[in-house]
């Protein structure tokens, strides 16, 4: 979003429950559609096929779920930033739930390059949390950790060693879940080639498939502090622009515990109707 | 209760595009289900991304749920991948909305729209629990229903589907709910009388109330066994299209699907009569949607959706009265709906189209497609497809100079009568038109579509012996060899072991289900899928029942046989469609009769119709583009509606049918 007259604003999102089939790409589109729905005054790419200026930060794989998604977007005119996550979530997915939204400093560095680390929670579904731990302890004590995976359709082998920050396991509501949190570079962690290693290093002969991911959080590093995207290129406020309500700058309903159950899906919002309910 | 979710969950980690199963879509329902209601699953038997933007089956989801006695929802076939995770672990089809298990509902309803998806009715049937013989289920079973354009020829379904409807379901589908809600009522009891009650709803067909006799290999009668089961089931159509503003919360999808935008039918109904054309032949009369509820329907259907693109559908979209005007009204009054793309599909092959379409297309000409459908104009006469290749040149040269560089020309063969002159005047048309484009662009192109011609029931052609498939692979390579890669022309073409099959399913009789039971059981499903489709099935399938395909196919009927849907009336007389075939082996063809004096096709006059149009006034060009004088001094049969005004049938009917002489038309109509 550099080097234009727009105002850039970041967006933080949830991607929770059924919702979690759906693609980046789809995911994608399903903003662009609820920025027409609200009738946001997006600012467009110049050329014959003008798009909304959206960027979406580090993917999510197809299956996880997440509370700290998160995109920045380029507005041609102000709006007040502060409702932004009332109005487009509605006009989202259900499961998608925009938590957070700043207006972005002119010169903030793009999502894909300024995040440094992701924390996540991940559930095997057969493992027992004895086993997790002697497989971390395996892990943590060792040089390296070849895994064998996939880069644009190759078979390669790399090292995941480097990759940990922290890798513990806790029990969560009777069932062990793995916290990890992990470097963004030199390239990123795929959460499943994250899970085949636990698995390895257990001796599991099971698959991947039902396993359950949700990333808890996104980290930039400045000066040695760890900070949130939407607080570490806030823009200064300026009256001119926005108002500053009561409630503060963000509507920021995540629990930062980093400890938020791994649902199966929303509660079920039609229990007790008896009209069927239009989805939005 | 019926949730399968929780046991569906695991399994989409390992198939692919997990997504077209979770429902979720914006302006879809979760109904919950009382017992005193009618629950449908309205089943599109082909994948998600095909099925979810069918429009039909849309419009019946809203009416049904918008009743109180009824409750509705949709499934569409899973993919090979989920079927068979959803077999090795017992889990039923299931429905998208609330992931409710088909075998609870009480009605599965089949949108048919083409043959090839036969085998995969079965397989949806069978993988709800649901015996797949009509015969073989029980009280405890839902209804089995299909609806469709296949509908219309009934037979090769009739043993596994307990009864099809005909026409447009929107009034039907509540006559079917409330004849359901009192069987409900009465403790559900007995089967065969609930199909006798369905039998008695106009335009409802229930195949077990009739006997089907035979003479050998022939078909003597098909009669309804009782009374009060009529003997002739006539198709169900909706006179006023304005009253059915639906959908009105059209569903948007999570992934992306064919037709991946707002669609909003302006029309429906056909009477251009071209012989190969199914739909033209079965939706009659036309009926427009009032000029001022299209404009209704796109602002809302943008606003709710988010979509930015919408489509103006209906099978002849130049045709709609004052397309022109309503174009340009919606091109220009964009405020709200940010940068919004207009498309019209099904475009007639004249001058005034490329106008239309570059009024739309400001920026990014890319792709233009017309279907002159035959290489000469005799052949054309023959189908009644009446464009000059002046009106194609014409048409190609206004798209190039505008600006368009690729142009896509669709085309059947195996039409009656075509001749091999017939065939390469596709070529030749092909190779003109990328010279045309040459002179305004050095990187023209033009893609030749070929599709192998299956005869239709219900058309004048339904009495052609089709090309079998030997025939039309000389054709297709006749042809591909007349086109090679420095002719500029690219060339599709659909297998013709798939256009046989299509044949054989087209006009099939009942002993056909035996044979698409066969090749179901033998794992033949996705047949329109061309990775999937398997010619040995359906031939090993025919000789197991000691059925001749070529009897079925390329046979040509007289117009004393007994055809398997003569029981079946789209309100087209059968001897309109014998004169019909006659004009066109006389090479004759015949205006659109919206603006001419009726030729008593039947629809009009047995069904108390008229078409309903906005403007008495013929489009610019003429019939087809061909520029005819339409004109003729006569009264045309239609009921007039001023732009704007809303479902007022009465008023301003121009006068009575018309059954005036129909002078000055010689070498037109038929002798």
């Amino acid at each position: 979003m550099k080097g234009s007259d727009g105002i850039p604003v970041r967006v933080r999102f949830t991607k929770l429950g059924k919702v979690r089939f759906v693609s980046h790409r789809d995911v994608a589109r399903a903003f662009e559609r609820a920025f027409r729905i609200e009738q946001l005054p997006m600012a467009f790419t110049l050329g014959f096929s003008p798009r909304p200026k959206v960027s979406f930060g580090l993917a999510l794989g197809t299956g996880h779920e997440s509370v700290a998604e998160y995109l920045d977007l380029e507005l041609a005119e102000p709006v007040d930033i502060d409702e932004l996550p009332a109005r487009l979530s509605p006009a989202l997915p259900e499961g998608i739930d925009v938590s957070g939204a700043c207006e972005l400093a002119d010169r903030a560095v793009s999502l894909q390059e300024a995040v440094d680390t992701v924390e996540l929670q991940l559930r095997l579904v057969d493992l027992d949390s004895a086993t997790l731990a002697g497989a971390i302890e395996h892990a943590l004590a060792s040089e390296s950790l070849p895994i064998t995976t996939t880069r644009k359709g190759r078979n390669v082998v790399e090292d995941l060693r480097p990759a940990f920050r922290s890798l513990v396991v806790n029990i969560d509501d009777g069932a062990p879940v793995v916290h990890a949190e992990v470097n963004t570079r030199p390239r990123g962690v795929r959460p499943n080639d994250l899970i085949s290693l636990l698995r390895d290093l257990a001796a599991s002969k099971n698959e991947v498939g039902e396993d359950r991911v949700l990333r808890t959080h996104q980290w930039i590093e400045r000066d040695g502090a760890r900070l949130e995207p939407l607080e570490a290129d806030r823009a200064t406020r300026t009256a001119t622009r926005l108002r500053v309500t009561s409630k503060g700058l963000t509507n920021d309903r995540r629990d930062d515990s980093g400890g938020q159950d791994l649902r199966t899906d929303h509660p079920d919002a039609d229990a007790g109707l008896t009209a069927a309910r239009r989805i939005a | 209760m019926t949730d399968l979710w929780p046991r569906i969950e695991p399994l989409l980690a390992k198939v692919e595009k997990p997504a077209r199963y979770i429902g979720m879509e914006r302006g879809s329902l979760r109904p919950t289900h009382r017992p005193e209601q009618v629950s449908w699953l309205l089943v599109y038997p082909d994948t998600y991304e095909i099925g979810l933007p069918n429009q039909g089956l849309q419009v019946l989801y809203e009416i049904l749920n918008e009743r109180d006695d009824a409750a509705a929802e949709r499934a569409y076939a899973p993919w090979i991948d989920l079927e068979a995770q959803l077999r090795a672990n017992s889990i039923p089809l299931f429905s998208v909305d609330t992931h409710r298990s088909a075998g609870a509902f009480d009605v599965l309803a089949f949108n048919l729209s083409a043959e090839l998806v036969y085998t995969n009715l079965l397989s949806c049937i069978d993988l709800a629990g649901v015996p797949v013989r009509s015969e073989e289920r029980r009280p405890e079973h839902p209804i089995v229903i299909a609806g469709g354009h296949c509908a219309f020829n009934p037979e090769p379904l009739a043993d596994f589907v307990d009864a099809l409807v005909m026409g447009d379901g929107e009034e039907v589908v509540g006559e079917i709910t409330e004849v359901l809600a009192a069987w409900k009522r009465g403790g559900r009891k007995n089967r065969e009388a609930v199909l006798r009650d369905l039998a008695s709803v106009p335009g409802v067909y229930v195949p077990a109330m009739y006997d089907v006799e035979y003479d050998g290999q022939w078909l003597r009668a098909i009669t309804p066994k009782h009374a009060d089961v009529p003997a002739v089931v006539d198709k169900r159509t909706v006179a006023d299209l304005g009253e059915w503003p639906y959908p009105k919360h059209q569903l948007v999808p999570l992934v992306e699907v064919v037709h991946d935008r707002l669609n909003v039918e302006i029309f429906r109904g056909c009477t251009r009569g071209c012989r190969f054309c199914q739909a033209g032949m079965i939706t009659r009369p036309v009926r427009e949607r009032p000029w001022e509820q299209v404009r209704t329907m796109v602002r809302d259907g943008l606003q709710r959706s988010g979509y930015d693109e919408v489509a103006l559908t209906s099978l002849s979209s130049a045709d709609f009265s004052g397309i022109d005007g309503l174009v340009a009204d919606l091109v220009n009054n964009q405020e709200g709906t940010g940068c919004v793309g207009l498309s019209l599909p099904s475009l007639r092959v004249d001058a005034f189209t490329v106008g239309l379409a570059s009024q739309i297309q400001k920026v990014r000409r890319t792709g233009l497609t017309f279907a002159p459908e035959a290489g000469s104009w005799r052949l054309r006469q023959v189908i009644n497809k009446l464009i000059t290749e002046a009106d194609l040149y014409s048409a190609v040269e206004g798209a190039y100079e505008q600006g368009w560089r690729r142009v896509k020309l669709y085309f059947l063969t195996g039409l009656p009568t075509e001749m091999d002159e017939d065939t390469l005047g596709i070529a030749e048309l092909g190779r003109n038109v990328v010279e045309i484009g040459r002179r305004y662009n050095k990187s023209a192109s033009c893609t030749v579509s070929l599709g192998g011609f299956v005869p239709k029931p219900h058309t004048p052609f339904q009495w052609f012996g089709q090309n079998g498939v030997e025939e039309l692979k000389r054709k297709v390579f006749m042809l591909k060899d007349a086109l090679p890669k420095k002719s500029g022309v690219q060339m599709r073409w659909h297998d013709p072991e798939a256009t046989f099959v299509e044949g054989i399913a087209s006009r099939g009789d009942r002993r056909i289900g035996r044979v698409i039971e066969r090749v179901w059981r033998n794992g033949g499903t996705f047949q329109e899928w061309g990775e999937h489709f398997n010619f040995g099935h359906w031939m090993d399938a025919m000789a197991a029942e000691g059925l001749d395909p070529d009897w079925y196919v390329t046979r040509h009927r007289t117009d004393d046989e007994v055809l398997p849907w003569d029981h079946i009336s789209a309100g087209l007389h059968k001897d309109f469609l014998w004169q019909d075939w006659q004009s066109a082996l006389a090479e004759h063809g015949l205006p659109d009769c919206r603006w001419t004096p009726c030729y008593d096709c039947g629809v009009c006059t047995d069904y108390a119709l008229e078409h309903v149009v906005a403007s008495t006034v013929a489009p610019a060009g003429g019939s087809q583009g061909t520029g005819q004088d339409l004109t003729l001094g006569a009264e045309v049969p239609v009921t007039f509606r001023p732009r704007g005004e809303r479902s007022e049938l009465a008023g301003a009917t121009t006068g009575p049918k018309g059954s005036a002489g129909y002078a000055g038309a010689e070498g037109v109509r038929p002798a």
